[in-house]
């Protein structure tokens, strides 16, 4: 049978008028009683890479309400550091974020430093401002493939897999760790770089520069993306900061605002020279473009530190034991995801007695009921791609 | 408190000053706290502290809203086998001290004059309760329920204080002191090693050893 030819045409019936009246008064009836529809999203799907779930009110397309549903993967970090000596948090707390696990380490060790008055020496300083920035690296490539497919364009995903994996070659090679190095050391880092890190970091950062141009011309550069990402979910400056958004999203809506720049200064960002870069739309596109620029930003910041990087040791001199001694502080870095933050309460012991830990996309996700409101169903999945969180980091 | 050895402080002169002229009287006590400026308000004051934090600090990024619980942690058990790697018997405050058990803590800081400020505030135990930051700070609603699932304090005002990470039938204050931790009730802290008293240091000055007895430790975890 052919599939070409015109159709045959479709048999008559004879129809009762009256019966279809009838039927066009219960067509009308449905049509005036659009009666709200549930959606409920996961906790499965693929656009929440994890187990978030989102239960949605929907006026056919548009969205009414939507009410994310956390707790799924909540671990209780909190109340286990205070089960956990100091050294054995860190372990804890690479799980938090897992594809910047090296970053998480960073302000908890510096806030266990700063109370116990030490120092990391300045090479283990560098080694850990290069390994933040390549987890950043890592993060933030694998976002630019997978905001592309989230939205229907499959390649670039393939791109993103694959140069994640350059720099997730690299963390292991320095850590020993893919995704947990548990690198870090209360007054330095566990070991040196291996023999020819460096130079092969090199040519793993003129690939990455060279795939952020492809990423530029491929997707941000794509008119399909750009339709279905202008003007999507967009975040007011104000709002965003008074919901705590931060990071790319915060950028992305046009504050100027990086702790790498105007935080407390922490491991050598200040030596370094850097642009923070913004954009003034606040939409998905923003935070795609935002992130594509910090990626770049990255790999040269990386390229920097390379040239620099000190010769001496990488471990200061620490009691064999370490106690903490008594007292509180707040610890915030520039992650990729956003703010995060320690409030470690130490009482002078071997573990810390408090510890609030503030994780980026705890806060970035609480601004969903708010912005996901009158938008439509399929823009929803633009908008929890470009916010970009991780379920670990919600959770804790 | 290790308030004598005055912690180097990098606080903007300018908000202590912008505090004091704000809140005065509601303010109990200040301490500049490294790069941290921490302020403990009155109960009665804590909305307020977030409204003249939203505009007089020219504070408009609401980073969290937590709860502290000073009790130390019980022991299970005797003192061969604490549950805890070992911590105060008795109770103390932290830095701007404190009156009871529980005190509130958030922490707001400006995009625009990169500063931060900690508030804290006292609750009562039996009955912790402070008022709302949800109209200030909207972003404050899922951390005032995290604090009131996790510490049990209410927010008057809060819409809808109901379960954020836990299932709805949990009962208790999981990060509460008093709370155990089932996984080290039924076997002690594997850290135990560590409470020795502490071996001479030596001659070479490794560092390393000491950090992989910690580390070693960690038995298990998850995936």
């Amino acid at each position: 049978m052919s599939t070409t030819g015109p159709r045959a045409p479709l048999p008559e019936v004879e129809v009762d008028p009256a019966a279809m009246r009838h039927l066009a008064e219960a067509q009308m009836n449905l049509e005036l009683d659009t009666g709200d529809m549930i959606l409920n999203i996961g906790p499965q799907h693929p656009a929440t890479h994890g187990t978030l779930r989102l239960v949605a009110r929907l006026d056919g397309e548009r969205v009414i309400s939507a009410d994310p549903v956390i707790g799924y993967m909540h671990r209780g970090y909190e109340k286990l550091t205070e089960f956990r000596s100091y050294p054995q948090v860190t372990t804890l707390i690479n799980r938090i974020d897992w594809l910047s696990s090296f970053a998480n380490e960073v302000p908890f060790v510096s806030a266990a430093e700063q109370l116990m008055d030490i120092e990391a020496p300045p090479r283990a300083q560098y080694i850990r401002t290069i390994l933040t920035e390549l987890s950043r690296i890592a993060t933030f490539i694998l976002f630019l493939g997978e905001m592309g497919l989230q939205v229907g364009a499959l390649t670039p995903a393939f791109y993103g897999f694959r140069d994640r994996e350059y720099v997730l070659n690299l963390i292991e090679g320095a850590t020993g760790g893919r995704f947990h190095p548990n690198f870090n050391r209360i007054g330095g880092l566990k070991d040196d770089l291996p023999w020819g890190w460096v130079a092969e970091t090199r040519t793993v950062m003129a690939k990455i520069l060279e795939s952020c141009d492809d990423f530029e011309d491929l997707v941000a550069g794509n008119e399909i993306f750009q339709t279905r990402a202008k003007g999507i979910g967009i975040i007011p400056p104000d709002v965003g900061s008074a919901y705590g958004v931060s990071g790319s999203n915060l950028r992305a809506s046009g504050v100027d605002w990086d702790l790498r720049r105007d935080g407390p200064p922490y491991l050598v960002y200040p030596e370094l020279d850097f642009k923070v870069w913004t954009h003034g739309d606040g939409d998905s596109f923003a935070r795609y473009w935002v992130r594509l620029q910090e990626t770049r930003e990255s790999a040269l910041m990386v390229l920097q530190m390379l040239d620099r990087i000190p010769e001496g040791p990488v471990m200061t001199k620490v009691p064999r034991i370490i106690k903490v001694p008594e007292g509180e502080i707040w610890v915030e870095t520039e992650n990729p995801l956003g703010q995060m933050g320690y409030y470690v309460v130490s009482k002078g012991a071997l573990g810390p007695f408090r510890t609030k830990i503030r994780s980026a996309s705890f806060s970035n996700v609480s601004i969903l009921p708010w912005l996901l409101r009158g938008t439509y169903v399929p823009d929803l999945v633009t908008i929890l791609a470009s916010l970009y969180f991780i379920l670990g980091d919600i959770d804790r | 408190m290790a308030a004598d050895e005055a912690p180097r402080s990098t606080v903007d002169p300018e908000l202590v000053e912008r505090v004091a002229a704000a809140l005065g009287d509601d303010v109990v006590e200040a301490a500049e706290n490294y790069a941290d400026y921490v302020v403990r308000v009155k109960p009665e004051a804590w909305k307020r502290a977030a409204e003249v934090a939203e505009t007089e600090l020219e504070c408009d990024f609401l980073s969290f809203v937590s709860g502290l619980d000073w009790k130390p942690t019980p022991r299970e058990g005797d003192d061969k086998a604490p549950s805890a790697p070992v911590q105060p018997q008795e109770m103390t405050p932290g830095v701007t001290g404190g009156t009871g058990r529980f005190q509130v803590f958030g922490h707001v800081q400006s995009t625009r004059r990169g500063w931060g400020v900690t508030f804290k505030a006292d609750v009562e135990e039996d009955h912790p309760a402070v008022e709302s930051w949800i109209g200030i700070y909207p972003g404050a609603d899922w951390h005032e329920r995290e604090a009131w699932e996790m510490y049990g304090i209410e927010f008057s005002g809060h819409p809808g204080l109901r379960h954020l990470y836990l299932p709805t039938e949990f009962e208790g204050h999981p990060l509460r002191k008093d709370f155990p931790l089932l996984a080290r009730a039924v076997k002690p802290w594997p850290g135990l090693v560590d409470v020795e008293d502490m071996p001479p240091e030596p001659e070479d000055g490794s560092a390393e050893d000491g950090e992989s007895e910690g580390s070693g430790a960690e038995e298990g975890g998850e995936s």
